[in-house]
């Protein structure tokens, strides 16, 4: 592509392109990310396109593989334009069937449409319940740019904003951004507005911009869905952030467990770069800004600040004690500014659509939208944009179509592996920053995992925190050593080894562990086991006084047993019990030896009466 | 200068000092394993947690500055709290074995756990085995990867102060291990001090290792004797189990806080080079040529012989080699002696060694005597140089040459020369504390102490004046060479008489310029620079005095 000089030259290859888009009216999106690409979605493109040779239609109708439009659970995903006619979980067979009824009949395939559970079968995408309720503005565009494509996403008004905020002084970027309210989607919810001015104000010619994509939660991939599905959003965002700060060198710090993502915006880098997006003179208005892609090996601790800056530098990516914030030392010492890739893509957003647009969506103090990735016990899994201060029963229930199976909601688990349990009586809650931490739980990246009657909240705090001690750089006693002890305690517990003053002792060692840690890894360590404790201390207290575990899943405190009224004596139990546990004479009730029974839980698998119980 | 109140007294401090620092000068000690005062801060043991008037959470006090009208608090129920527990978690992974560990005694686990732990431990301890338990990572270090709390000042000092980074801290979370990298050894010259700051015994010192338990060391201030730098030192002497160290009085040397020359470290030459003092060569008695053998006789004997042969010769025909290695004080009696007294031209002190000292721009000098500043301020040498004298002794132009300590016929100096000059003269005086080829060829020899068994002053490269004492006595029938000089002094009716070192300071600064105005009192224990001036009020150091250990 050719070099871009002026705002004004961008302006006219803009319009030319959108002229473009607009005269190819139908085309089919398939969402290629990560998540889909390990449904095949790759295959399903090729033999789409295939079909589209044999039909002779190739030139007419080109095929995208896009991000992912969150429904990740039902990938692959084809839409087909300009109906906005979705297929969910698509495999290369289906292609032809697409090709020949929907492009060349005008017919829909049923069998590939959303079925609601009620019989209804929703055809259009912005029918669906899952998107319907939900506001996207960074997530906007997914599911309808090719991410390796520039000209797509410029086609669809892509660095407008940037042409927008070159015109404005760095002094007027920082107060829009400010006046917006945005907070960072890193976790702790700074003000994004007021860190940029210190790092601006801040003394020194070099500076920094770095966008955290270290992402290490656990059920978390909003960052790495808007990496792979819109680069050149967390580009825009940055390169106007760069302008702002005065920052001439930015860096992505992404983790190599994310190869798409790095491929995707490497890709979406060069191409900026050739059209004099990024590099010297940018626009020809003398402004030079350039970003540079750093994998990080995938320690979780990495993306907290100092660790990630430390390992940027090429040490140990350790976090450090800092007197002076990162805003004037960070980066080599140099004034640098640290910001999520969700709040680098929200950037773009507020500048097209102004600071009063944006900060009306979203509660008094957290504005605009934030993604989730809802996970777990739920019947829609994806990644959800909503306001901030949408109820969590709103999300869980209304967009995520409420628990599976017809279980009952037991509590949502949010803000990452040191966020904390939200019980049901707590479900009209308004999420926001202040409220989530107001709870015990917190904000941190966006997890939520929902949790059904069949969780153990014990289990659950063992494995959070066990992850937490994992990830535990172990630079700092209290968290080294203390996240050690109490993933022990909660393991003793779950095994049936608890003592009564465990409970006790559990809350000692996690006050500690929270308030003489150095960074806040181990500052929240102890979220997972005192928010399960402040909802859920009757489940503590049953494993420990009463040996008893009320979800029926730590093995050590549970038995199965056979109810001989519903037993008819089929003997499959029997059969597939590993242990030879199971006997009793046919057509008769059969009983289990509990000195045999490993408690795997096969009996009761197969038993087709419902026979087997747990207590 | 903020001031600020620390446990209800006020103190006023210099800018940018930091809580620990602060409570140290009123005498509180606020406990911590990871900040060392040489050190950068790291901030990760969480031992020196206090409470601040107005802030949220409890803070490091290694890691806050003191700002004005700070109100600080070290022992409150939640400060003693978190250090419990943090101690206890510390504990909860370590493997105990204080029974067979050389730390034992000045060990901070030990020590903070009898001050502010002493509770029933409530944890699961399943102790983390890890992989290097006493292995030699270094030709002075051991390593026992177990006991180490991870506090990182190893790790800080092979960064920071020797910039040559052997160590590192690998793995995560509770698997953390200290190690040195892989294919490196901890052999830089300064390696023994990580010895020193490892609060605990992860790191120990192979030289030392089971001699002695450390309840048994008596402890004397001292000056290392290694180089022209003067490092100052702590002498750790065996003082109430001898029979422990297989015959070794001084058990070991640690660097001694002085602001001025070495802060808080010295050198593995000088730390391990002490053990000449203990050695099978030490000259236990005089000793005199009877016929070709030289045999054990009385200080009377040899005195008298001493004084005989010098009485029998005209000063002109007496060369002296003194030795650098001796005290301000016993170099002053040289001059009083010989030059001052008998009117001797021919002195030198000075004798190149073999092979080249490799100084660094650290603490290590070339020059590996702790006295030849204050040799050439107290005025020696007269003649040019020990090579003039050694040319002149060859040449049958001296009767009597006087030797201290060196080793001529294994120094750099030319040796058919120093052959020649032994062969052409008539009688050689040896005064020494070791034995080596030169004594063989001496016809009277006088056995003196070593810096560890005397007292007495050296003064540095830079020109600071700084004290040495006795730790142990002197072995044998062997004399501080100030007492020789004044008994041959008495035996030559010199009529002078000194009742000690201090005594021959006085007069020395008296009658030697550069040393005017100062005096043992003035020295202090961190030393003064020559051409000091007095003032009218009582001398107080330029300095806080900090006594560190750790
Ligand atoms: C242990 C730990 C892990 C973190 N991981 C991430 C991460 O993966 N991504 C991220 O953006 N922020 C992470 N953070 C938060 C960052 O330290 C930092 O606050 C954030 O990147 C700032 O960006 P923001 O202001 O846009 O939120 C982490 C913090 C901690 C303590
Ligand atoms: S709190 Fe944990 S992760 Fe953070 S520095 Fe301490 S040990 Fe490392
Ligand atoms: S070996 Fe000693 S000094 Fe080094 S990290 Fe371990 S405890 Fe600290
Ligand atoms: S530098 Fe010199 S004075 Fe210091 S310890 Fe080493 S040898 Fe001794």
């Amino acid at each position: 592509m050719k070099k871009i000089r002026t705002i004004a030259e961008l302006g006219t290859l803009r319009a030319a392109l959108e002229r473009e888009r607009e005269s190819a009216k139908v085309w089919i999106s398939v969402s290629n990310e990560t998540c889909a690409r390990a449904n095949g979605s790759d295959k399903v493109i090729a033999a789409l396109d295939e079909e589209l040779r044999k039909q002779g239609l190739a030139d007419q109708v080109r095929v995208k593989g896009t991000g992912c439009s969150g429904f990740c659970d039902r990938n692959p995903m084809v839409v087909v334009f300009p109906k906005e006619i979705a297929y969910q979980r698509v495999s290369p067979d289906d292609a032809a069937e697409i090709v020949g009824k929907t492009l060349i009949k005008g017919q829909v395939v049923e069998r590939l449409l959303h079925h609601d559970g009620k019989g209804h079968a929703v055809q259009h995408e912005a029918d669906l319940p899952f998107y319907r309720y939900q506001k996207r503005l960074v997530l906007r565009n997914h599911g309808r740019l090719d991410p390796t494509d520039i000209t797509d996403y410029l086609a669809s008004g892509g660095y407008t904003a940037l042409s927008q905020a070159l015109t404005m002084s760095s002094e007027q970027v920082i107060e829009e951004i400010s006046r917006s309210g945005l907070r960072g989607r890193g976790g702790g919810g700074f003000l994004t507005g007021r860190k940029w001015k210190s790092c601006r104000e801040a003394h020194g010619e070099t500076k920094y911009v770095i966008c955290n994509a270290d992402e290490g939660d656990p059920g978390a991939y909003m960052d790495r869905s808007v990496l792979e599905g819109n680069p050149h959003s967390v580009i825009e965002g940055m390169i106007i952030g760069a302008y702002a700060i005065g920052a001439r060198m930015g860096y992505v710090y992404v983790r190599a467990e994310y190869p798409l993502a790095v491929t995707n915006l490497v890709i979406a880098l060069q191409q900026a770069r050739d059209c004099g997006l990024l590099g010297e003179n940018i626009l020809g208005t003398g402004f030079n800004f350039d970003i540079r892609v750093n994998r990080g090996g995938g320690a979780f601790v990495c993306g907290e600040s100092t660790a990630l800056m430390a390992s940027l530098e090429g040490r140990v990516g350790e976090p450090e004690v800092k007197h002076i914030h990162t805003a004037e030392s960070g980066l080599w010492e140099k004034p640098t500014n640290l910001n999520n890739v969700e709040t680098w893509a929200n950037v773009p957003v507020i500048i097209n659509k102004g600071a009063d647009w944006f900060a009306s969506i979203g509660t008094e103090k957290s504005k605009g939208t934030k993604i989730f990735s809802l996970v777990g016990k739920i019947n829609n899994t994806g990644l959800v944009e909503v306001p901030m201060g949408t109820p969590l029963r709103e999300i869980i229930y209304d967009i995520g179509g409420g628990i599976p199976h017809g279980k009952k909601f037991k509590a949502i688990q949010t803000g990452g592996p040191s966020g904390g349990c939200v019980p049901e009586e707590l479900l009209d809650l308004p999420v926001d920053f202040d409220r989530l931490t107001e709870v015990g739980s917190m904000m941190g990246s966006g997890g939520m995992i929902v949790m059904d009657e069949g969780t153990c909240m014990v289990d659950v705090a063992k494995y959070f925190t066990g992850f937490l001690q994992d990830e535990s750089c172990g630079k700092c006693v209290p968290c080294r050593e203390g996240t050690a002890q109490m993933r022990q305690i909660l393991s003793d517990i779950c095994e049936g080894r608890g003592r009564p003053e465990d409970i006790d002792l559990l809350e000692e060692l996690g006050h500690v562990v929270q308030d003489t840690s150095l960074c806040a890894l181990g500052g929240t360590a102890a979220n997972p086991m005192l928010s399960t404790l402040r909802h859920f201390r009757d489940e503590y207290e049953a494993h420990i006084f009463d040996h008893r575990c009320p979800a029926g899943v730590c093995t050590a405190l549970i038995r199965y047993t056979i109810d001989v009224e519903k037993c008819n004596g089929c003997g499959v139990c029997a059969k597939q019990c590993p242990q030879n546990g199971v006997s009793g004479e046919k057509k008769q009730p059969h009983s289990i030896d509990q000195h045999l029974c490993i408690r795997c839980g096969i009996c009761r698998e197969v038993c087709r009466f419902e026979a087997i119980l747990v207590n | 200068m903020p001031t600020l109140t620390i446990d209800g007294q006020q103190v006023t401090v210099p800018e940018k000092t930091n809580v620990i620092e602060a409570a140290k000068t009123l005498g509180i000690e606020i406990p911590h394993y990871c900040y060392h005062p040489g050190l950068s801060v790291a901030g990760n043991c969480r031992m020196c947690m206090v409470e601040i008037e107005k802030a949220p959470k409890l803070a490091i006090g290694c890691f806050t500055p003191c700002t004005e009208g700070m109100v600080v608090f070290t022992n409150t129920e939640k400060v003693k709290q978190a250090r419990k527990d943090v101690l206890e978690f510390l504990l909860s992974n370590h493997p105990l074995d204080c029974p067979v560990c050389d730390q034992a005694g000045e060990c901070w686990l030990q020590i903070y756990y009898m001050q502010h732990g002493q509770y029933e431990s409530r944890m699961m301890e399943n102790k983390i085995k890890k992989s290097k338990k006493a292995t030699s990572i270094g030709p002075h270090v051991n390593l026992d990867q177990e006991r180490c709390v991870l506090c990182g000042r190893c790790v800080r000092f092979c960064d920071e102060i020797t910039k040559t980074h052997e160590l590192g801290i690998f793995g995560r979370g509770n698997r953390e291990e200290l190690d040195v990298f892989p294919g490196k050894q901890l052999d830089n010259r300064y390696s023994g001090n990580v010895v020193d700051i490892c609060p605990v015994g992860a790191l120990t010192d192979r030289d030392f290792r089971f001699q002695v338990r450390v309840w048994y060391l008596g402890v004397q201030d001292s000056v290392c004797p290694g180089c022209s730098r003067g490092c100052n030192i702590q002498i750790h002497y065996n003082r109430n189990r001898p029979h422990h160290g297989h015959g070794r009085r001084v058990a070991r040397l640690k660097p001694r806080y002085n602001s001025h020359v070495n802060q808080f470290w010295m050198c593995d030459e000088g730390r391990y080079g002490y053990k000449f003092v203990d050695a099978g060569d030490r000259i236990i008695s005089p000793m005199l040529r009877r016929g070709a053998e030289l045999q054990m006789a009385t200080w009377g004997e040899t005195l008298a012989a001493s004084a005989e042969r010098i009485r029998a010769v005209n000063p002109s025909q007496i060369g002296v080699i003194a030795w650098p290695q001796l005290t301000n004080e016993e170099l002053y009696l040289v001059r009083r002696l010989f030059v001052d007294g008998l009117g001797c031209k021919n002195v030198s002190f000075s004798v190149p060694s073999k092979k080249d000292g490799g100084g660094d721009d650290f603490l290590i000098t070339a020059d590996k005597n702790p006295n030849t500043r204050g040799a050439g301020e107290i005025g020696l040498p007269i003649a040019d140089s020990t090579g003039d004298i050694l040319q002149a002794a060859s040449r049958g132009e001296f009767k009597l040459l006087h030797i201290f300590g060196h080793d001529l016929l294994s120094s750099g100096l030319d040796q058919p020369l120093v052959e020649s000059a032994l062969a052409a003269t008539e009688t050689v005086i040896f005064q020494g504390s070791n034995s080596h080829l030169t004594v063989d060829r001496a016809d009277i020899v006088l056995p003196s102490a070593t810096f560890a068994e005397k007292s007495g002053s050296f003064t540095n490269f830079e020109g600071r004046v700084q004290r040495i004492h006795e730790a142990v006595p002197p072995l044998g029938d062997a004399l501080p060479d100030w007492q020789i000089l004044n008994r041959m002094a008495r035996a030559l009716e010199m009529g002078w008489d000194y009742q000690g070192t201090e005594h021959i300071f006085k007069e020395l600064a008296e009658n030697v310029a550069a040393f005017s105005g100062l005096s043992y009192c003035v020295l202090g224990d961190q030393g003064e620079l020559l051409g000091y001036k007095p003032t009218n009020e009582a001398h107080i150091p330029t300095e806080p005095v900090t006594t560190v250990i750790i």
